[in-house]
């Protein structure tokens, strides 16, 4: 005969399987809280680098933010360095805005191909295409720009054919596989019923893409869009192969210039750590940071409100 | 105002045109990397090391890095990856430290690669003070790979229909019990395609790699085996330049005259093997699918 305490002390312990399945979610939260931590450290740690600049090296933001010139190693008129980083942001933004105006039409227009004039020879071509080229790494885009780009741009406008040009022809191509693929996406959630009903109604099938497939599908290519804009803004090395690497505010789209990711590259391995040159350096880390968390807030805000309507 | 039927036309001629640009301008590219490169290619150029200032050098060393590499992380970000995407699919309720949690997953999927890689020199390479070396690119690939590895998972599990839970729960098996021995199962085959597609995007990474795997490729020795020694390939504490920082490397500063033979080259294999990951993704999913399901 069992006491009772045995009895209850049996009854309370957990069984085998209990026990496996605490271990089994501790484990599984644990590898998440490990992506958590990842995120926070990645962030904490460029903040920190970055704001440095600020705080230890007394550079005021507005400087940082208008100024022109990117010297950090000199020291200006008035005894400040130069570490103006308008030159890249502007680069930076004008690139990404380039490149996506010249690819979206271009992406939205395959993509209703793809997916309501031809899906047979969409999905037997285009897709395979599409998927593929999403996959092919940006060095190699960088590579062609380099090889094909280049040389034709100055053929063509002069030059040393290195620029905002180059750069935007390059990303174009890189983000048109992104945008592409997820418009289709997006056009495939469109319920077929609209399209029947709209075509019912008398509609040719130009307008029904145009009057009713597009515009319930608005919210999805514009996540599309501001995906690819997202890409292009951080892109690194395709760029930076291509851009000409100049920190000058670009005077014409085919004068050498750089953008925050390109000067990354190039500088953070010849400066000292600690330093101005280098604390300035993680300062545009920070902004690539920002803006990265700003395209993400932007994709959040449209699938929202797309939600609502 | 223009006869809406002939609207009709131009639009869907218009769109016929457009649709045919990008089949050409994407064809083109492909022809270009292909065309260019495959004739470089031989045995030699994929085996022997480079050379820094005489022409006819290979890419063995770094081609050799490229797969080491991407083992390594595939090696440490798989588990990490299984077990979120696990809690996330299959613990996790709506509440929000879930919506925290996936929104901080989806800010490390949107960081622009060049931040994970300066991020992985900051900790890795200067704080813990592992130098540049395969250790610290594979962290680094690992937080580049962890958020799509993790996504492309718990899509896996999402496949996988309740009832099979329902089936494992109402057998008196414990939810971990349900997942890892009816769930995973079943998700083997759409759980491989993903890891094999996200190899492909780690495969040819570089601006994460060029600070914290390093940018030079010392001299290999192909018959030391010990992971201690410096020459050894299975030394994970030597800088490793891989195929893809090559061809950036020596674009913009090699100095080697044939840097343009050996980049088209070296592109054409890094296409090539993306090729194959797509192929084999394809192939190896379908195959276990039949396999598992004897469907």
């Amino acid at each position: 005969m069992k006491s009772t305490e045995q009895l209850e002390q049996q009854l309370k312990r957990h069984s085998k399987a209990a026990k496996l399945e605490i271990w089994g979610k501790v484990v599984s939260f644990s590898a998440l809280l490990l992506i958590v931590a990842v995120v926070v450290a990645i962030i904490g740690f460029v903040a920190s680098k970055g704001l440095a600049t600020f705080f230890s090296n007394h550079v005021s933001l507005w400087d940082f933010l208008s100024g022109k010139s990117w010297n950090p190693g000199v020291t200006d008129a008035h005894g400040k360095p130069e570490v103006g980083a308008l030159p890249m942001i502007v680069g930076s933004f004008l690139i990404t805005i380039l490149s996506a105006i010249v690819a979206t039409p271009f992406a939205i227009g395959t993509a209703v191909f793809m997916n309501e004039i031809s899906p047979n020879k969409g999905a037997k071509i285009l897709q395979p295409v599409t998927e593929l080229l999403v996959g092919i790494p940006s060095v190699v885009y960088g590579f062609i720009g380099l090889s094909v780009v280049v040389p034709v741009t100055r053929a063509v406008f002069g030059g040393s054919g290195f620029g905002i040009l180059s750069g935007t022809c390059v990303l174009f191509v890189m983000i048109l596989p992104t945008v592409t693929s997820m418009s289709v996406d997006a056009l495939r959630s469109v319920p077929r019923y609209y399209r029947e009903a709209s075509l019912a109604l008398g509609a040719t099938q130009w307008q029904t893409i145009y009057k009713v497939v597009l515009r319930a599908a608005t919210p999805g290519m514009m996540t599309a869009v501001v995906f690819g804009m997202a890409r292009a803004f951080g892109e690194a090395l395709a760029v930076q192969m291509v851009i000409g690497n100049a920190a000058l505010m670009p005077g014409s789209l085919v004068d050498p210039a750089s953008t925050l990711t390109s000067v990354l590259t190039t500088g953070i391995g010849n400066t000292v750590m600690g330093s101005l040159q280098n604390n300035a350096l993680w300062s545009l880390a920070l902004v690539l940071l920002l803006m990265s968390l700003v395209f993400n807030l932007i994709i959040r805000l449209i699938g929202r409100k797309g939600r609502l309507q | 105002m223009i006869n809406p039927k002939t609207q009709n036309k131009i639009a869907i001629g218009t769109l016929y045109g457009v649709a045919g640009l990008v089949v050409l301008i994407l064809m083109a590219l492909l022809g270009y990397i292909l065309i260019s490169g495959l004739p470089q290619l031989s045995w030699h150029f994929l085996t022997a090391p480079a050379k820094a200032f005489l022409k006819g050098g290979g890419v063995g060393i770094q081609l050799y890095n490229s797969f080491y590499l991407l083992i390594l992380a595939m090696l440490i970000s798989f588990p990490i990856a299984l077990g979120a995407a696990i809690y996330l699919y299959e613990y996790a309720k709506d509440n929000w430290v879930t919506t925290t949690i996936r929104t901080a997953i989806e800010i490390l999927s949107s960081l622009p690669s060049v931040v994970v890689g300066l991020f992985g020199f900051l900790f890795f390479v200067v704080k813990l003070n592992l130098g540049f070396s395969i250790l610290s690119g594979a962290f680094a690939l690992t937080f580049f790979n962890l958020p799509l590895l993790t996504r492309s998972i718990e899509d896996s599990l999402r496949t996988i229909d309740t009832t099979q839970r329902e089936g494992g729960l109402a057998l008196g098996l414990s939810r971990w019990e349900t997942v890892t021995r009816v769930i995973l199962p079943a998700a083997v085959p759409s759980i491989l395609t993903g890891v094999i597609l996200s190899a492909g995007r780690v495969f040819g990474e570089a601006a994460a790699l060029i600070y914290t795997a390093g940018q030079s490729a010392p001299a290999l020795d192909f018959t030391d085996w010990n992971p201690f020694n410096i020459s050894s390939p299975l030394n994970p504490m030597r800088p490793a330049e891989t195929l893809a920082v090559h061809i950036w490397k020596i674009n913009s500063e090699g100095i080697m005259p044939d840097a343009k033979a050996i980049s088209s080259g070296s592109s054409a294999v890094l296409v090539l093997a993306i090729l194959l990951f797509n192929f084999a993704a394809r192939y190896l999913g379908k195959r276990l699918y039949k396999r598992l399901t004897s469907a």
